[in-house]
Formats: structure tokens, sequence, C-alpha cells
């Protein structure tokens, strides 16, 4: 067990470090950075002591373990857009994303489970086909597309919901919450669903698939033989055994969440996360872009991380193969 | 092992006409005329790709010509004549474009970049899956836990993260000419990792087979092996991937121009299209951005149903 977690810590650290390698080399040969820090008329001098003074003179090797030590305790420099420390500029705006990346994963998962059952149990339905289908087209439809057409019908037309901003926020110690406020519930919305369309459809299938799966299965039919209600049977124990696949991909997708919140952002012009890379690649803006690069690969390292321990605590199968040595 | 037994299924080589016979009479055409789905996305998608590629020969207005463009024809609504007499079949934009001519050219430019970007991600990714499934070993390993870090991230992340490098890279005056290619080599790089997984697979199930080694005994140059005849063995699959891929990378390029870092203004694609035209949708003026959002959706659309059908077509143990 204890072996199993360091061996994946063990790859998980690797995983990171190349990453910023990557981010290092982006960081520090893109552009000049010293051309950015320093004025137009800034002398031969003036660079000297500015190379001098960020440790650029230093061997490679050194300048990339500053760079980790320094990514280590959150620190990627100054953005050369917004001349702001990036660590701050994305803390500010983490729980914007964090939110909105919350509210459309519980979309998802409601209404993607709702729907998969509804879909397995009426198999032959008309409303069935008509769920199917539109899954398949709202799949093929870009992200951004589905955003406006939803600002055109609630905000253009029915004038129901706001069409972008976060609306009216309330600061809880650093975090800058949108959910406490009638009018920052009201701009959530439209975003969270746009967000949550693609996983939504990913939940409705998964779910629909192990139900006609589990529904064919002995201990239902004998469910049935037992004259159990039928409530009993599709929710106490069809649904159950469906679950553990569900939230995994559930979890999986949270940092695919994260990323394509990217364009979400952009739509609505959501002041999140996303929104700052999108701007800083504009802007070719490199230690944001770098910094960001870091943050999700974290955020899918932690992840992946945290999905391989459970499953190794719930299924004794894996264990067991551990021990005989795969 | 000089008479190698000759398969049955192998075909003998005919007379032309008859061959096309054969080529009617196939499964694949069969399949085709029996789904009028994909008739109808295959008459779209075909529509549509004439549309682009003859579009400065055929669209009605030249968009980009300033000399012709008049500020008195702006935002004319669809169907209508314009204050400066002139008739516009969608209407026009703000500066007096006809919006029918525009996405004529953007779409030339979408499906340009679309179809280069998964040409380049295909020749990368059959190259490197031909070698990981047939060489194996170290090579292997490297090439594929490349794509499963790849693949673990969504490819328009990746896209942009190429494209903001490469940004950095060149210099400010060269890089409105160079966007539209480091637009393809960036959404080229996010998708070559389907098609070397896939042509992986299938180069190992390839290798163990008789003819390989036949032809390894016979003393053949492994890269003669690997393009003459491992790879049209492989090729199947790759078609599958390359259309959806195809519709996939026309999706990624028009997200990328709509979140402005994608193509330059001056050579608008769809998603430039929309994105101009989303300014407009408060003000009423809806038809600059409904005419670009429905050619970009039914180009990705018939596109993707193309490939569905070919995956099926072309494997018939998944229906």
């Amino acid at each position: 067990m204890l072996a199993f977690i360091a061996r994946r810590l063990l790859q998980s650290v690797i995983v990171m470090l190349v990453v910023a390698f990557i981010a290092f080399l982006v960081f520090r040969y893109v552009g000049d950075p010293l051309a950015n820090l320093l004025s137009q008329d800034a002398t031969m001098a003036d660079y000297e002591q500015a190379r001098e003074r960020l440790g650029l003179n230093q061997p490679f090797y050194i300048q990339f373990f500053n760079f980790v030590i320094n990514a280590l305790q959150g620190q990627f420099g100054v953005s050369y857009r917004l001349q702001q420390p990036v660590s701050q500029l994305i803390l500010e705006r983490l729980p914007a994303t964090i939110e909105l990346a919350v509210a459309s994963s519980i979309i998802a998962l409601v209404f993607g489970v709702m729907l998969g059952i509804y879909t397995a149990l009426r198999q032959r339905a008309f409303s069935t086909g008509v769920i199917m289908t539109l899954s398949l087209i709202g799949v093929s439809l870009p992200t951004f597309l589905i955003g406006i057409g939803l600002i055109y019908v609630f905000a253009v037309e029915l004038k129901w919901l706001p069409s972008f901003g976060r609306g009216d926020v309330v600061q809880i110690g650093w975090w800058r919450t949108g959910l406490l406020t009638q009018s920052g519930l009201r701009s959530l919305i439209l975003p969270a669903i746009t967000l949550s369309l693609f996983q939504l459809t990913l939940i409705m299938r998964l779910v629909r698939a192990e139900m006609l799966e589990v529904m064919r299965t002995d201990y239902i039919r004998f469910a049935k033989a037992r004259g159990l209600s039928k409530r009993a049977i599709n929710f106490g124990h069809a649904l159950k055994n469906t679950m553990v696949p569900v939230i995994t991909i559930t979890g999986l997708q949270l940092g695919s969440v994260i990323a394509f919140a990217i364009i979400t952002e952009t739509v609505f012009q959501w002041p999140g996360v996303g929104s700052l890379f999108v701007n800083s690649v504009a802007a070719v803006d490199v230690p944001v872009m770098a910094a960001y690069l870091v943050f999700v690969a974290l955020v899918f390292v932690i992840i992946n991380l945290v999905v391989d321990i459970l499953y190794f605590i719930v299924d004794p199968r894996l264990r067991d193969g551990a021990r005989s040595g795969r | 092992m000089t008479d190698l037994p000759h398969s049955p299924e192998q075909p003998v080589p005919a007379a032309k006409a008859s061959r096309w016979k054969t080529f009617i009479r196939s499964d694949i055409v069969w399949s085709y005329r029996r789904s009028p789905v994909t008739i109808t996305a295959s008459i779209v998608a075909l529509l549509l790709v004439f549309m682009a590629i003859f579009a400065p020969w055929i669209a009605p207005y030249n968009p980009f010509n300033p000399a012709t463009l008049n500020l008195m024809d702006g935002f004319t609504p669809p169907n209508s004549n314009s204050m400066g007499g002139r008739y516009f079949v969608l209407g026009t934009d703000s500066q007096g474009r006809d919006v029918l001519s525009t996405i004529m050219h953007g779409s030339r430019v979408s499906l340009f970049v679309g179809a280069m970007a998964t040409l380049f991600a295909m020749v990368m990714g059959v190259g490197l899956g031909l070698v990981a499934g047939y060489v194996g070993g170290i090579w292997d390993a490297v090439i594929m836990r490349v794509c499963d870090v790849q693949l673990s991230f969504p490819a328009i992340l990746i896209a942009l993260l190429i494209f903001g490098v490469a940004r950095g890279i060149i210099p400010p005056n060269q890089q409105e000419g160079a966007a539209i290619w480091v637009l393809i080599i960036a959404i080229g790089l996010a998708n070559w990792a389907q098609f070397a997984r896939t042509v992986r697979g299938a180069t190992m199930v390839e290798r163990q087979k008789d003819y390989v080694a036949a032809a390894r005994i016979l003393g053949v140059n492994p890269f003669i092996i690997l393009l003459r005849h491992v790879l049209p063995n492989v090729v199947g699959p790759v078609l599958v991937i390359g259309t959806i891929g195809l519709a996939l990378a026309i999706i990624e390029e028009a997200t990328l121009s709509y979140l402005g870092v994608g193509v330059p203004p001056t050579q608008p694609s769809l998603g430039t299209l929309i994105r101009i035209g989303q300014q407009f949708l408060f003000s009423g003026e809806w038809w600059i951005l409904l005419f670009p959002a429905i050619t970009l959706v039914l180009l990705a659309l018939s596109v993707n149903l193309l490939g569905d059908w070919l995956r099926d077509a072309l494997n018939p143990k998944l229906r």
C-alpha cells in the first residue's frame, strides 16, 4: 500500500518537474525578460545590473533550480501586462473559476444522472430518441456558440439573466464569492450551464450505458422475481452499482472543466483564471502563461493521484495485483 | 518460402470497367446509399467546400478591397437594398462588407487551416505511431508516454500554449504573415496523439504477421516495410480519425479565432466573424452573427457525420 502510494507520488513529482522545465524554458527564452522590465532608454550597464540582480547570468541548471524553488513558494515573477505579482493575480481570480467549475459540475452530475436513468429505463420512448439526438448535436456544437446562443435567448430576447460579469461579490477573507448575492447567483446560471453541457452529455451516456448493463444482470432479475417494487430495483439496486464509474469520470473531468472554462469565461467575460490566461496569450505575457501551465498541471496531477489512491482503497483486486508484482 | 499462398480475399486485378462495378457493388457504397443522413451530410460538405475553394471567383463582392467598400452600405439587413443602392442577400456588417462574401472567404480560411492542421497531425501521428509500434522498446515507451500526457489535457489548452509561445518567439513584424502557419502547427501538435495511439496498436498487430516476417527475411529496408507493407494495412482507422479530426480542427480553429488569438483580423475565419458578430448582438444586427455561426455548425456537423459513417462502414464489427 505504502509502496504503491510512494511510487505514484514519485511519478507525480516527475511529471510536475517536466512541466516545470517546459514552463521554465517558456519563461526564460520566449521574448526577452529584460526588455519587458527595463524602460526603453536603459543603458547597457542597466542591463548588466538587472541581469546580475535577476540571476540571469548564472548557469542554466542553477536558474532552473531557482525557478523550481520560487515556484514551490508560489512565486512566478511579475506580469508584464498588468505589473502585478502573478501569484496574486491568479489567487484573486481563482475563486471565480472554482465557483464556476463546481456549479457546472453539480448541474452536469444532477441532470446527467437523471437523464441517463430516464433514457435507460424508457429505452424505446420517443422522448429518449429526442434526448439522445439533442445530446449528439450538443457535443458537436462548439462551446462558445452554445454560450452565445444562451446569451441571445435569455439575455437579449427574454432579458431574464445578465449576459456578462459576476454580478455583486462578497469578500470572505481572500475568497471573493458571488454565491451570496442575488445578482451573483443570477450571473452564474448561464456560464455554469454552458460549461456543464459537455460533461452533462458525457455523464448521461455513461449512466445510460451502465444502467442498461446492470439491468441485464442476474441479481436484478432476481430482485424482480422477489417482487420488489420498481423503485427499489431501479434506484436501490441498479443505480447504486452504476455510481462508481460516474464519480470517477466526474472527478477526472474536473481538470478538463477548469481548462474548458477558458472558453466559457471569455464568452461571458467571467473574471476567472481562464480569461486571464487567454488575455495573457494574446499579449504574450510570459510569466502568467508559465504560471498557468504549472497550475493546470498541478490540478491534473492532484486529481489523478487522488483518484488512483481512492481506487486502490476501494478495489481489493488492485492491491493483490500490486503484491504479486504485476 | 518462394511460393507464398495467395489470400482468397485479394481482389484479382481486372479491367477498369469491372473495377468500377466492384466499387459500386462494395459494402461501403451500399452502406452509403442506405443512409440518407450521410448523403445529406456529404452534399452539404461538398457544397461548403466548393463555396470555400472558389470564393474569390464566385463571391458577389470582394469584402477585403477597401476601394469597393462603402460605409453607406453598413448594417444593411438581409435580403434588401442598402442606402448605397446595392443588393445584399445576407446583409452587411458595420463596415458595409457583404456578409455572404465574408462567409465564403472565412470558410476558405477555416477549411484551409483545419485541413492543413489535420494533415500535419496525421503525418506526425502516423509516423511516430509506426515507429513506436514497429521498433518498440524505449522509443515506444517515450512516444506513448508523451501521448498519454497530451491526451489527458484538452487540445484547445495545448494549442493555446503553443500559439502563445510561438507568438513570443516570432518577431512582431513577421507575426501577421506567420499567424496562419503558427495556428496550423499549434492545432496539429495538439491533435497528433490520437493518430499515434491508433496506428501504434494496429502496427503491433501487423508486425506479428507472416508477410512482415517474410519481408524482413528477404532483407527489405525497415522503412520500405513500414511504408509499403504495414502502412496500407493500418490506413482504415487513420481515415476515420482524420475525418473526425478535421471536424475537431475546424472547431478548434474557430474557438481560437473567437478567443482573439487565431488568424489575423485581415484574414477573418468563421470564428473571427462570429467574434465580430457578437458585438452587434445587443443592438439587433443579428445577421452578422447568425449566418457565420450557421455555416460553422453545418461545416463541423457534416464532416463529423461523414466521419461517423466512415467508422461504421469500415468496421462492421461496431454495428
